[in-house]
């Protein structure tokens, strides 16, 4: 068809085809494309952070750091052990604590506890951080992730849910700076 | 024989498809392209194809959750009738398949192939490549142990850097908050589905282009490539040239076959990768380390400056590959030889020098600690006999504080800060307790965790710490 032909019936149904294909296709899009996004909307009508409860107290002795985990408040049935999360809970003294993610603020590798030497240690690119948290050396630009906690019923219980990186909308991750 | 003609010719009477493949097999190629340095193409693709059969025959056991993933890998390598050698197989080829597909680009880049008229051959296969890392990284994630959980952790932690969406795309990359079973479905969709499916078109094209445009001529130094005259100059070499089959393709026949035999030694006699221990967050004595083809990033993110390192991680991907992308567009034309392209085959080998390094130091970590030595790697004898009491209980301070995690002696321990083995002739007493106090320098300040008698039992035991007979540091300041 040259254009200066006059569009022939038959030319004009064929747009109309395509247009109609594309309008479709267009309704069909907005599915697809919620569907993909649903993560970013939470679980099953849930917020991702939630409270926790780690335990009584009385497992966290005074001046001490221990290991501690929890259930992800957000879990699917098959999440097996993945849901089972690990962070460092201090309790400085009485019911004053920091609870610490695990993961190190550079990639998030595991960081591990001495504390002989008070330092949490990185194994992956050598991060280091004090016992309370703030960065001591190593490629980390800032202090651990720490959740934001309560007593409650004699319990310590923390907000968590997701996994923390520079960018969660982690509220109790906090920029912390050495206080020695 | 002749029933089987004439099935044939029967077949062919509706297919239509002999005379299109008689064609293709038989098009004249330039005599000098018939060489044993055009067949890495062609090897790409025969790995793939073992991908694709493997990857199916692995995905009637595998299970794609969380939960029970680790559990039908182990299934996969103990139970079915030769599984742990199709796991094998599966594993050897992906590395055979990154390794094949670097060396044909590494090819192509010195032969000038990407010039006109194969610009868009080029770009494409810049394209198959990245599809061809994104399947390494996937299938590393589907093999779901250890590495592979905090290995997309890394991955997130990446993403999260990202300003502004950085959030939200950390939550469409693990498909919720944590790392799960979401993860490892999209992950599972990604490998098997939609990066194998885009694979398949682009090689498919990529082919078909290499058919059309025809296959590369031998490059000699002089021999200018012109948008007027190339095409004309082309057709010379094909109309005296050879038929692909069966002139060249014996030889890409050869080299295939020896790769997929090598690919099966491999997978016989070293076994399977993995799995490794089990993706559990709560076992965090956990030292991940990525797949060979990513070490040299591990290296990269370790030994940036730490303000460097978001830009960096952000930028340097995007523009890396506009960069291979601009390749064909910025030199279309001119030589192809590599003699005559001094600036391209410097830039492959500072490329290579600079990856081949940073995979080696990723190989021995020395920005890691060494998260055992403290308790895993005695003091040698020899830095304690003759000592007094007070350096022995320095040499036990030492120990218990985990210095050794970072500081090797006797060349046992962590590299991440220097050895100490002659310690005592580089830095005074003063130093030392200033260095062990207040820290800097890569190293965390200790002041709040050893006491004053610590402190002095350390120091005195690391200004012992030299070779016999040489004078210990002095402060130059003082008489």
């Amino acid at each position: 068809m040259s254009e200066t032909q006059q569009p022939t019936r038959r030319t004009m149904l064929t747009r109309l085809g395509i247009l109609l294909n594309a309008g479709i296709g267009a309704v069909l899009a907005v599915p697809v494309v919620s569907y993909i996004l649903s993560p970013l909307r939470g679980k099953n009508g849930k917020p991702y952070n939630q409270w926790v409860r780690l335990g009584p107290l009385e497992q966290f002795p005074e001046g001490e750091t221990r290991l501690a985990t929890f259930r992800n408040p957000v879990v699917r049935p098959w999440d097996g052990q993945t849901a089972d999360i690990p962070c460092w809970v201090r309790r400085i003294e009485g019911e004053q604590f920091q609870v610490f993610a695990i993961n190190c603020a550079h990639l998030g590798c595991p960081v591990r506890w001495f504390a002989a030497s008070g330092l949490f240690m990185c194994p992956c690119h050598g991060g280091v951080y004090y016992a309370d948290g703030s960065r001591a050396s190593g490629p980390p630009e800032r202090g651990l992730f720490e959740y934001e906690h309560k007593v409650e019923d004699g319990q310590l219980a923390i907000l968590a849910g997701q996994l923390p990186t520079l960018a969660a909308e982690n509220r109790t991750a906090r920029r912390k700076t050495c206080d020695c | 024989m002749r029933l089987l003609k004439a099935l044939g010719e029967w077949l062919d009477f509706r297919l239509k498809l002999g005379e299109g493949i008689r064609d293709a097999a038989t098009h004249p190629i330039p005599k000098s392209s018939a060489s044993w340095w055009y067949v890495f193409g062609s090897a790409a693709l025969t790995v793939f194809g073992i991908q694709v059969v493997t990857g199916i025959l692995l995905a009637i056991v595998y299970v794609p959750t969380a939960a029970q993933a680790w559990s039908s890998l182990q299934v996969l390598n103990h139970d079915p009738t030769l599984g742990w050698f199709l796991r094998a197989m599966h594993g050897w080829a992906s590395n055979f398949m990154v390794a094949l597909v670097l060396i044909h680009m590494l090819q192509v880049f010195l032969f000038g192939a990407y010039k006109f008229p194969r610009e868009l051959t080029w770009i494409i296969g810049v394209f198959l490549l990245l599809m061809t890392l994104g399947m390494a990284f996937t299938g590393q994630v589907l093999r779901f142990d250890q590495d592979a959980y905090w290995g997309i952790g890394i991955g997130a932690s990446i993403t999260g850097r990202v300003p502004v969406i950085g959030g939200a795309l950390v939550h469409l990359l693990l498909g919720g908050p944590i790392i799960g079973g979401d993860t490892l479905s999209r992950f599972f969709a990604l490998h098997v589905f939609i990066i194998p499916g885009l694979l398949i078109g682009l090689v498919s094209l990529h082919l078909l282009m290499v058919l059309k445009l025809g296959i590369n001529e031998w490059p000699m130094p002089g021999r200018i490539v012109r948008r007027e005259t190339y095409l004309k100059e082309y057709e010379q070499l094909t109309h005296e040239g050879v038929p692909f089959v069966p002139d060249a393709i014996w030889k890409d026949l050869v080299f295939g076959a020896s790769i997929v035999a090598a690919i099966a030694v491999c997978a016989a006699v070293l076994g399977p990768f993995g799995p490794g221990g089990q993706p559990d967050p709560t076992i965090i004595q956990a030292a991940p380390r990525p797949d060979f083809f990513f070490l040299w990033l591990f290296s990269l993110l370790s030994l940036l400056p730490p303000q460097m390192e978001t830009p960096v991680l952000l930028l340097m991907p995007p523009v890396a590959i506009l960069i291979l992308l601009l390749v064909p567009v910025l030199s279309g034309e001119g030589e192809k030889h590599w003699k005559k392209r001094p600036v391209a085959v410097l830039t492959v080998l500072v490329a290579a020098v600079a990856l081949g390094s940073f995979t080696h130091l990723a190989r021995s970590t020395p920005w890691s600690p060494a998260m055992s030595a403290w308790s895993g790697a005695p003091v040698p004898i020899s830095e304690l006999k003759g000592r007094s009491a007070l350096e022995r209980r320095g040499a036990l301070v030492f120990q218990a504080k985990q210095c050794r995690n970072c500081h090797a002696l006797g060349g046992a321990g962590g590299m991440r800060g220097p050895a100490l083995d002659e310690v005592a002739l580089r830095l005074t007493s003063d130093q030392l307790i200033r260095q062990v106090l207040q820290g800097g320098g890569n190293m965390p300040a200790y002041g709040k965790n050893l006491s004053p008698a610590e402190t002095t039992a350390l120091v005195s035991y690391l200004e012992t710490l030299k070779p016999e007979g040489r004078p210990p540091a002095h402060d130059a300041s003082q008489p």
